[in-house]
């Protein structure tokens, strides 16, 4: 065991992986000499070379493109868009092929990639680097988003991602990056696409969220000691896992999802959709949504009136009891 | 058979040498000696702004900051060769251009001090806000370009992209559009040498920048970006040219003395020796000398510069201080209208006082 920070977790899974497979490239801006610019790739090109942690020229629609392209051929991709906000220059790759060569070929060609890239705000950064766009890439199907809340999943969830055959975006939140350290095992380990994790187990209201906001969640129960809160971390947002949802739901017939996407056809949205769909007569309260509110994430002098904080999560839980 | 289908060249120009000589048939004929002296103030405000925002940065009075040192003679030889008429479209590093063309240094501060109201530029200026995402915005000025000449309004365009930036396919796209539509556009290349940790030497195979041009069917010129004059001298001829229908892109050679960003550690990656280097060739330094020699500038008006400079950039900062934040203004802000889900959320942000 070793205590590591998510980033150091995220830089060990990638040198784990390189060395296990030979097919594992690394791609990106700023990824190689520099280690990324939030150091996630340090040390990676010294040890694996310019051939495996190749420093791009400054083109996202190429990064992933050509990720795919690579992937057609056998290797194993691992593109790092700078932050989520640029993906969009590569939207189109992402969309249109990314996400449908396996369905319009039937199977016949796969896309065993992992894009990675960091997500969300709270740390006053310029326009363009604290969105949470995990909403917009679930919906379009075909698409596998994981987002680990800590460095053991980071860790676990990334190489269970490339280990796997879908092509995967994986959403780092740059705020876990060094916000805490834990312990994480040495060796390579899996932690399961496609399975929520409880954090804690409890029979007065569920509290459904990941990413950012996990921290949130468990910061404000600690003031709450006197409320049995069950959280549901949900570690990967499509597909999500339902079973875990429905039945956490079903036991404590209070729910609550918290996330710092926008409020309007988020994550929120679905995950109660599924609760009305397979358990509203077993629920006793409106299913609550605490999120950022329906609008494009503001410059950082604005970032505290938008992020759902401790207080607001509190103010919430009290609103849910009492209904 | 085989024959040559098509043969370019690109030129490259400079008009003042690092020691202040002057090719005189380059020479502008409209810079009288008080031009050069206000190109000479302008370059001092926008390094001295720079150095404030930077030093700012480091209290943790200002969020993340792109620092433009170095780069002073493109941003205001380019931004000074435009008319009121014209229309900039810069990008997240040219402060330069901003102020040269009359954004007030308040409103620097508001923007890099993390609010929207510093994005809200006064239209009679003529230029779009700090853009971003990279090379996004030269769509954007090939458009505006498009739409000057629907309107047959007398005013070009000037965009600003980095060497980096010319690797994006907006930019390749803008400058196609830009051709095909004969549009007034003028493309500044501020080639500063380096996209964060990537020398301009791996960013593309190309020799030049400005040979991007020679696909797009248009005209492109390389320059001394140090060298205010040639820069000046440029974007006044592809002004004139985009004008009459001749789009135009202007490779500047010039070099990023700073760190990418207040995020960024140069170490990492690049030499002392190149910085030391280019140092040597700083644009402040050579316009200055010349006008010295010219007799034109002393110690006594130097610092009487720096002096009034400083003052009102820290009038301005205060004044920045200064500015609340309104957070009803995030909602009331995204429509022209209010939408159910936005006044709800608004009135309940409100009312609950979770926005602390
Ligand atoms: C589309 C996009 N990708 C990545 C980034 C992150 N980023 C910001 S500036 C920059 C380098 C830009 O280099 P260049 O175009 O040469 O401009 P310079 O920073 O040198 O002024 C990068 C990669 C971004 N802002 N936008
Ligand atoms: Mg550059």
């Amino acid at each position: 065991m070793a205590m590591l920070n998510m980033v150091q977790a995220i830089n060990n899974a990638l040198d784990l992986l390189m060395a296990e497979d030979r097919n594992v490239v690394l791609l990106g801006e700023d990824i190689g000499k520099d280690g990324g610019v939030f150091r996630v790739t340090d040390g990676l090109i010294e040890k694996y070379s310019k051939d495996r942690v190749i420093d791009t020229p400054l083109a996202e629609s190429s990064i992933i493109g050509a990720s795919i392209g690579m992937a057609i051929a056998g290797l194993k991709p691992i593109p790092e868009i700078q932050f989520a906000g640029f993906m969009y220059l590569g939207y189109s790759q992402i969309v249109n092929h990314a996400a449908r060569y396996r369905s319009r070929t039937r199977s016949n060609v796969t896309l065993p990639m992992v894009i990675r890239t960091p997500v969300s705000g709270g740390v006053k950064t310029l326009e363009h680097h604290s969105e949470s766009p995990e909403a917009e890439y679930s919906h379009v199907g075909g698409l596998v988003v994981v987002e680990p809340s800590t460095p053991y999943d980071a860790k676990g969830l990334l190489t269970s991602a490339v280990h796997g055959k879908d092509p995967v975006l994986f959403l780092e939140p740059t705020k876990l990056y060094r916000l805490f350290k834990q312990e994480v095992p040495e060796e390579m380990f899996e932690v399961p696409i496609g399975k929520a994790n409880v954090l804690r187990e409890g029979d007065d209201l569920t509290i459904i969220t990941y990413g950012t906001m996990v921290n949130v969640v468990e910061k404000a129960l600690e003031k709450k000691p006197g409320v049995s809160a069950e959280v549901v971390d949900l570690r990967t947002i499509n597909p999500l896992d339902e079973e875990t949802i429905v039945e956490s739901s079903r036991k404590t017939g209070k729910v609550m999802i918290v996330h710092e996407a926008p409020l309007s056809f988020g994550v929120g949205a679905e995950v109660s959709a599924i609760i009305s769909e397979k358990a509203i007569y077993e629920i006793d309260a409106p299913i609550m949504r605490v999120t950022s509110p329906s609008l494009p994430y503001p410059m950082p002098g604005y970032e505290n009136y938008y992020i759902p904080n401790e207080k607001k999560v509190l103010e919430a839980i009290d609103e849910l009891l009492k209904m | 058979m085989l024959k040559d289908a098509f043969s370019a060249t690109i030129k490259y120009m400079q008009i003042m040498d690092e020691n202040g000589n002057i090719d005189q048939q380059l020479m502008p004929h409209d810079l009288d000696e008080k031009r050069l002296v206000e190109f000479y103030k302008m370059m001092n405000l926008a390094r001295n702004l720079d150095a404030k925002a930077l030093s700012l940065q480091r209290q943790g009075k200002l969020a993340t900051y792109a620092p433009l040192v170095g780069e002073e003679a493109t941003q205001i030889g380019s931004a000074m060769a435009m008319g009121e008429k014209d229309f900039a479209v810069p990008s997240f590093r040219q402060h330069g251009v901003y102020i040269a063309r009359g954004l007030t240094l308040e409103q620097f501060f508001v923007y890099w001090r993390g609010y929207e109201e510093g994005a809200s530029i006064d239209k009679k200026l003529n230029m779009t806000p700090v853009i971003v995402p990279v090379s996004t915005q030269m769509p954007h000025a090939a458009g505006i370009a498009f739409a000057k000449k629907y309107m047959k309004e007398d005013s070009a365009v000037v965009a600003y992209v980095g060497d980096g930036g010319t690797s994006e396919g907006d930019f390749y796209e803008a400058i196609n559009f830009a051709g095909v539509f004969k549009v007034p556009l003028v493309v500044i290349i501020e080639n500063n040498g380096w996209a964060i940790s990537m020398p301009r030497s791996e960013q593309t195979a190309a020799a030049t920048l400005a040979q991007k041009a020679i696909a797009a069917g248009i005209d492109s010129i390389q320059v001394d970006g140090n060298d205010v004059l040639a820069v000046y001298k440029a974007t006044k001829d592809a002004i004139k040219s985009a004008k009459e229908g001749k789009p135009y892109v202007i490779e500047c050679l010039t070099y990023r003395l700073g760190m990418h960003t207040t995020s960024d550690d140069p170490a990492k990656y690049r030499e002392d020796a190149e910085v030391e280097a280019w140092k040597k060739r700083d644009p402040i330094l050579r316009l200055g000398n010349y006008l010295r020699q010219k007799g034109l500038w002393d110690d006594s008006m130097e610092s009487s510069m720096m002096d009034e400079q400083l003052r009102s950039i820290d009038q301005a900062l205060e004044k920045a201080e200064q500015f609340k934040p309104n957070p009803d203004s995030i909602f009331e802000n995204v429509y022209s209208f209010m939408s159910e889900a936005l006044e709800e959320q608004m009135k309940n942000a409100d009312y609950s006082n979770y926005w602390q």
